[in-house]
């Protein structure tokens, strides 16, 4: 017996090793990042469009454009997200197209943001004449943002107890009225949870606003949605990959800005979850 | 008059019913004309998400024949070169499939260990606050967007590695796999970490009885009955990996050979993609070519999500 608890104890050890060399390279990167980035952050920076070949000044165009680029996100995949999720838990029977939409969904999930940006090109900019657009750019990262976000909502329509429906039914109200009422309000905080960790990923996505929205240099703010914006995640690429010679600190200020920016939105969806689990009446 | 209180009071203790207990024009009207729209909307948003990949797949499907119209099939499944500017243009696939292979490979090796090893950690061995910690950062580790890690890749870990095996550059396939291994790491751990959990206490507790440690248990009963979600898992990490862009565009040196080494400049497909997308002409040979690029990336990200979902249907059960 003892012979195996030293093993035990080892296998443990061994266990806890690998966890550190996980968890200490991440804290590790946040600390790079912040200690690196946070002295160019001023008000400046943070205000005014870049300058001299963005070489100086600031980002504000790029957060502005991430920012619309978000809540663009937003209109078009929850409204569809949440349908698809209420069909699939409420309204679908167990035949063959319900099998489509739950394969469709997963299959949505793995399909590379780089191919994302492909069909958003071919469909929004080419076919559909939005060109290079906060249009073209947001319908394309809500395609993206869909698989999550149905997750996310059929777990919280699936989590009201059965009986709310029934009970509702009961009493004569329709199927609608009975999801409108009696389930939706129970299953909103689920909801907002999950598109607002959907949006924090779409927000920091590169790949899929290449070739639909992103600018490489455009000081002035967009004045519809058909204009093109600048964006925080391919200014880093930019200003990291394309541009010689630019200051490293604003390179890490940009890369700051990204990570706070997605780290907020996380904190968003946290405090709700915690709100919801403290409200939750079943 | 009674009746006409009675409402009074109906409607002052239920303000936000949906029903009035006389219905007015318009609630009836919404109830009639308003619940089919409502209800053939939902169905509508099922049929899109359907829509949304039979789109995606026929859109690359239609620009892949383009190309392959003017370019011979087996000449891009198997020709060896990738050479879209030069006259004649080469569009070999081979390059950049071996791209991905190498550095997804490398990648998984590295991952898949150490994400199972801290997955068994955080849901056997850590006490429940420090399991708390340890979610909370992998969590973190998730969200830092992947432009920022190929960014630290450029800064830091390319020169590291260029130092420490003696390379010409530190952008090659070992910077991309290490930082690709990094990025998999949230979706293997927690899916394995699932996985673990969802193993019956009664397996374990029948372990105990028998007088087998909490080690002997975990090896032997636990992670074999949790293999199914654990190859879920792995499945799911190489799908990330391979579909990943960023990180590889920027750190493994973007040169479309075929590859010999790890610590050689290589390239994958989703790198070429968004590395030339910009640069071609629209309609031209090397346009299409890109697109037929992306329906390989397709074809291969599809069947890992097939079969992952296979795996986690299995261990559902």
């Amino acid at each position: 017996m003892n012979g195996a608890r030293i093993r035990q104890q080892i296998a443990f050890g061994v266990l806890g090793a690998i966890t550190l060399l996980i968890v200490v390279p991440i804290i590790l990167v946040i600390l790079y990042i912040v200690i690196n980035g946070a002295g160019a952050i001023t008000w400046e920076f943070l205000t005014q469009a870049p300058r001299g070949g963005m070489k100086a000044g600031g980002i504000f165009p790029a957060i502005v454009g991430t920012i619309l680029l978000v809540v663009g996100t937003m209109l078009f995949s929850l409204p569809l997200g949440v349908l698809s999720a209420i069909y699939l838990v409420e309204y679908a029977r167990d035949d063959l197209f319900t099998r489509m939409i739950k394969l469709s969904v997963v299959n949505l999930s793995g399909i590379p943001s780089i191919v994302y940006g492909l069909f958003g090109f071919t469909l929004f900019v080419l076919l559909l004449h939005f060109g290079t657009s906060i249009l073209a750019g947001s319908l394309t990262l809500a395609i993206m943002s869909l698989p999550v976000i149905i997750t996310a909502s059929k777990e919280a329509l699936e989590s009201v107890p059965f009986t709310y429906r029934e009970i509702s039914l009961s009493l004569g109200a329709t199927k609608w009225q009975t999801v409108r009422y009696c389930v939706l309000p129970y299953a909103i905080p689920g909801i907002l949870t999950g598109t607002v960790l959907s949006l924090s990923r779409a927000a920091g996505e590169t790949a899929p606003i290449l070739f639909t929205v992103a600018a490489f240099y455009l000081p002035r703010l967009p004045h519809s949605a058909f204009d093109q914006v600048m964006a925080l995640p391919y200014h880093l690429y930019v200003i990291a990959t394309q541009v010689p010679n630019i200051p490293i600190s604003i390179s890490f200020a940009t890369a700051l800005v990204l990570i706070a920016l997605v780290f907020l939105m996380n904190l968003v969806s946290i405090i709700l979850r915690a709100h919801y689990r403290k409200k939750r009446l079943w | 008059m009674p009746e006409n209180s009675h409402e009074s009071v109906a409607s002052h203790t239920v303000p936000h019913g949906p029903e009035a207990d006389r219905p007015t024009f318009w609630t009836r009207t919404r109830r009639r004309i308003g619940e089919p729209v409502v209800e053939a909307c939902i169905r509508l948003s099922g049929l899109a998400v359907v829509a949304f990949v039979f789109l995606i797949f026929l859109f690359l499907l239609k620009d892949s024949l383009s190309l392959f119209r003017e370019y011979p099939l087996g000449q891009f499944l198997f020709g060896t070169q990738w050479l879209p500017i030069s006259d004649p243009p080469q569009f070999g696939v081979v390059p950049l499939l071996l791209g991905s292979l190498y550095v997804t490979a490398w990648a998984i090796l590295i991952c898949v260990p150490l994400g199972v090893g801290s997955a068994m950690f955080i849901s056997e061995v850590a006490p429940k606050h420090l399991k708390n910690v340890l979610k909370s950062l992998i969590e973190i580790l998730a969200s830092i967007p992947s432009v920022v890690l190929g960014f630290l890749g450029i800064i830091w870990l390319a020169p590291v590695l260029r130092n420490t095996f003696g390379l010409s550059t530190g952008m090659c396939g070992l910077t991309g796999s290490l930082l690709l291994a990094f990025m998999a790491l949230p979706t293997i751990i927690s899916i394995s970490e699932d996985a673990l959990t969802g193993v019956p206490r009664t397996y374990r507790e029948a372990a105990y009885g028998l007088g087998a440690t909490r080690w002997q248990t975990l090896w032997r009963i636990v992670l074999p009955s949790a293999s199914s979600g654990i190859l879920a898992a792995v499945m799911l990490g190489i799908g990330r990996v391979v579909g990943e862009t960023m990180v590889v565009l920027m750190v493994t040196g973007n040169a479309p050979v075929m590859p010999r080494s790890i610590l050689q400049p290589l390239r994958t497909l989703t790198a070429t993609i968004a590395g030339e997308m910009g640069e071609t002409v629209g309609g031209s040979e090397h346009y299409f070519a890109l697109f037929a690029v992306g329906l390989v990336l397709f074809a291969i990200t599809f069947a890992i999500n097939f079969v992952a979902d296979l795996f986690l249907r299995r261990a559902r059960k």
